[in-house]
């Protein structure tokens, strides 16, 4: 994970009487284009390599994700 | 668990006997954008949101029938004395053929309501962004309909429902910001 700082978490409501052992804390993506209402000119760019990695030339709008975090 | 009050949300006056109309409402009856696709969207989302937006879809959905049921009026009132043959000159003689003079989910070209109009992706970010499409495409549907009646009792009410539908757009968005406010929270679980 690139950004950890690109997910939310809440605490759902857990009923006594929940049929299987709850899940306390649930995760969701938060990514972070959604932070940027027009991009600016001039952002920090990744180099051509670092940019075929990760889909994108701004670091910026880079969160990654991966199934270790749980989220589904 | 609901509770009905026997009125609609806003009142309804049909002034003209134009069943044509009838069929360009049904649009927002049973179109991939109307109501019935918008409340049965955001019932269904609302269970897997986070804490904070549940409510808002719930109001919402709730909301919307309530739309749909002053859409119901208005094409009842439309069509309720309509003989087959005016029925057909409106473009709903098919619609009879198989409906009668009932109402049903279909939408102004006569496509029946179907669940792949909507969608509920898990991801509370997709979910809430579909909504406020949803909403801005049936605030463009509301101005079409506006544009092609000339009913002003028809038009009076579709005002109010176009308006709705900017509000409805606005929470969703306020949604979208209360869930970008959890980011970097420091939280104690």
């Amino acid at each position: 994970m690139q950004n950890p700082s690109y997910r939310g978490s809440y605490k759902p409501f857990v009923s006594p009487r929940d049929p299987c052992p709850p899940i306390t804390i649930k995760y969701f993506v938060l990514p972070p284009q959604i932070f940027t209402n027009f991009q600016q000119p001039g952002l920090p760019q990744n180099s051509p390599e670092e940019a075929l990695m990760q889909g994108s030339l701004w670091p910026k709008f880079v969160d990654g994700f991966s199934r270790e975090e749980g989220i589904s | 668990m609901w509770v009905y009050e026997k009125k609609l949300l806003y009142p309804v006056e049909v002034t003209t006997c134009n069943p044509m109309l009838a069929r360009y409402l049904m649009e927002q009856y049973g179109g991939a954008d109307g109501e019935l696709a918008a409340a049965l969207r955001y019932m269904n989302q609302r269970y897997t949101v986070p804490d904070k937006v549940i409510g808002l879809l719930t109001d919402i959905s709730t909301e919307e029938f309530s739309h749909l049921e002053m859409l119901a009026t208005m094409i009842y009132k439309l069509t309720k004395d309509a003989t087959p043959e005016q029925l057909e000159k409106a473009g709903l003689g098919a619609h009879f053929v198989n409906h009668g003079h009932s109402l049903f989910y279909e939408n102004a070209g006569g496509v029946p309501f179907t669940a792949t109009y909507i969608q509920s992706k898990g991801d509370p970010i997709a979910d809430l962004y579909e909504d406020i499409a949803a909403e801005e495409k049936a605030r463009a549907t509301y101005q079409w309909l506006i544009d092609i009646s000339d009913d002003p009792g028809i038009n009076d009410a579709l005002r109010f429902l176009r308006e709705r539908e900017n509000i409805h757009s606005l929470r969703f968005r306020e949604a979208v910001e209360l869930l970008k406010d959890e980011r970097d929270r420091k939280k104690v679980f």
